[in-house]
């Protein structure tokens, strides 16, 4: 009790403590929570947000001339981008496919990158925009999940999760976060997928596709969705589409992530490689590409003779 | 203006990066990981030193190599370190490999408005004794793989680890398969191949080579024994152990 009337109170040695790092504006560094374990989150558990900002007229404009390699391809700092993500709900849950490409500039900077972030169990978040930006606060998003649960003795909803983060990210609009996310899951009111991006944007859904090569995989998806899917066909039709997005998209690729989320949670299906669905598809049968099925059927390919 | 003032409008930048070249490189074995960088400094095309060391001793059992912008890798080590220090003060022990990993996303992603110029390679043991290699980008996404190039000549050494680590575009001979985990002597090989390589083909390598090796507990240091210019820099003769070898590159 002591503490914390000391905390509140606005003289004593506590208050004085307060009001000369008020003064002295102390950095990162002096922190309390720096001492603790806090999870490395240290630096958001005051409260009040404790992020370093750049000491210029403008720290957006600022963050942008060095990060941003759409307006400026020869700044410096360099950050991942180019993907594609894609959700869907249907009778036996809900599907989520992903590329592996990341891309800095026309360099691919990886083709491993884990696009699915494993928020608890129950939840999947999908990674589009800024790499650090999915994973930093859909890693922060799991830890608030798990302190629902303690609080409340119950999983938290997918759309309060979602909104969860979606409020976030709105409170930092402006200043240059860049995400595209789908936050996927099981609740009480069964499979669900919520798409959240860093303008402030949420929306519920049966199906959605985030990133640059989201146009190719809406194509195959569309075409094929229907609600009574078996999990087969579903798994099939994600992983289809994302091989169509690897196909046609240059800063799409490598390997497909496939995921799919039942009542008792999520389950990892399967990595596949781009190159190998082209050729042979998932398992040795014939491959995705239309070479098969043009053979022998025009002058400019003609059959193959013996 | 004699008073000081300008007749026109002048306009101002704040350009508090630049970028010093020379290039890093980790790969990770099944019980030892390698860890390696050059040692010039450069800034355009002069030179401003050959002896600029750019991979760190983090603990008996982690290594930490930067590259981009030396004055903002040199801080972040230093930071880094620091905050190794307060949890060795807390907890007694050294942090395991995966926390500082999640340490350095953490503190990376507080300079988010702000970052730090600063590509990261984490190497070291993991707390099951199998080496490991964590990547970052400047703003901390993160990921572990199993070899990593980074910096200047980064197009020019991926590829080539690419090849020779996860034997892409390689077929295996019939009826035997690509090995999982290459030995120590042949990826010693391969780390010095990758710098020489790089030194003639990119004006920013050169001067000195610097390779880490973090061996896991009780692993003999049987593959680099016959190796010269090796220096243990390990607390204990127990436990995880940390070696570097130094090597000269080309100076011109």
């Amino acid at each position: 009790m002591n503490s914390l009337t000391e905390r509140f109170a606005t003289t004593g040695y506590a208050a004085e403590l307060k009001r000369a790092k008020d003064v002295l504006g102390e950095e990162e560094d002096g922190l309390d929570p720096m001492w603790g374990s806090q999870a490395g989150f240290g630096n958001l558990a005051s409260g009040v947000v404790k992020f370093n900002i750049p000491t210029v007229p403008d720290p957006s404009a600022f963050l942008r001339m060095h990060t941003d390699d759409f307006a400026d391809p020869s700044c410096r700092i360099k950050i991942k981008h180019g993907t594609t993500t894609l959700a869907f709900r249907f009778q036996g849950g809900v599907i989520v496919a992903v590329d592996s490409r990341a891309t800095a500039g026309s360099y691919v900077a990886s083709g491993t990158v884990k696009k699915v972030i494993e928020i608890n169990p129950y939840l999947l978040g999908t990674m589009a925009g800024g790499a650090a930006d999915c994973q930093y606060w859909e890693t922060y998003l799991g830890m608030q999940c798990r302190l629902h649960e303690l609080r409340n003795r119950e999983r938290i909803s997918v759309a309060a999760a979602s909104k969860y983060l979606s409020n976030l990210v709105y409170s930092y609009k402006g200043m240059g976060l860049s995400m595209g996310t789908m936050i996927c899951g099981w609740d009480k009111t069964g499979p669900a997928v919520f798409y959240v991006d860093s303008d402030g944007t949420r929306l519920k859904g049966d199906l959605f596709s985030v990133g640059s090569g989201s146009t190719f995989a809406y194509g195959v998806l569309d075409q094929g969705y229907r609600w009574d899917l078996t999990d087969e066909e579903a798994q099939e039709l994600g992983r289809r589409s994302i091989y169509a997005a690897g196909h046609r998209d240059a800063f799409s690729g490598n390997t497909i992530n496939l995921f799919h989320v039942k009542e008792d949670g999520w389950k990892f299906i399967g990595n596949y490689d781009v190159s190998k669905m082209h050729y042979d598809g998932p398992d040795n049968t014939g491959g995705y590409a239309y070479e098969l099925r043009v053979e022998g059927k025009s002058s400019a390919n003609p059959p193959v003779t013996q | 203006m004699p008073d000081g003032s300008f007749a026109h409008p002048q306009e101002r930048q704040f350009n508090p990066y630049s970028e010093n070249g020379g290039t890093i490189l980790a790969i990770a074995g099944a019980d030892f990981t390698v860890v390696a960088g050059d040692t010039r400094q450069s800034e355009g095309y002069s030179i401003q030193t050959r002896y600029a060391p750019k991979v760190f001793k983090l603990t008996d059992r982690a290594v930490l190599a930067v590259n981009g912008f030396a004055a903002d890798g040199n801080m972040f080590v230093k930071k880094v370190k620091q905050r190794l220090e307060w949890y060795r003060h807390a907890h007694a022990k050294d942090m395991p490999l995966r926390a500082i990993a999640r340490l350095i996303q953490t503190m990376l992603y507080a300079q988010r408005f702000f970052p730090y110029y600063v590509y990261n390679i984490l190497g070291g043991i993991e707390e099951d004794g199998s080496g490991a290699v964590y990547s970052f980008d400047p703003v901390g996404s993160y990921e572990r793989e199993a070899c990593r190039a980074a910096g200047a000549a980064q197009a020019l050494v991926q590829p080539f680890l690419d090849n020779q680590i996860y034997f892409k575009n390689q077929q295996p001979p019939a009826g035997s398969s690509h090995p999982v985990h290459l030995p120590l002597p042949d990826v010693l090989s391969i780390v010095i191949d990758s710098f020489t390589g790089a030194t003639e083909r990119h004006i920013e390598v050169g001067d000195g080579l610097e390779i880490f090796v973090i061996l896991a507990k009780g692993r003999s240091t049987q593959g680099f024994d016959g190796r010269s210019g090796v220096q243990e820099l390990s607390t204990t003769p127990e436990g995880d152990r940390v070696f570097v070898i130094r090597r000269e590159l080309k100076k011109d």
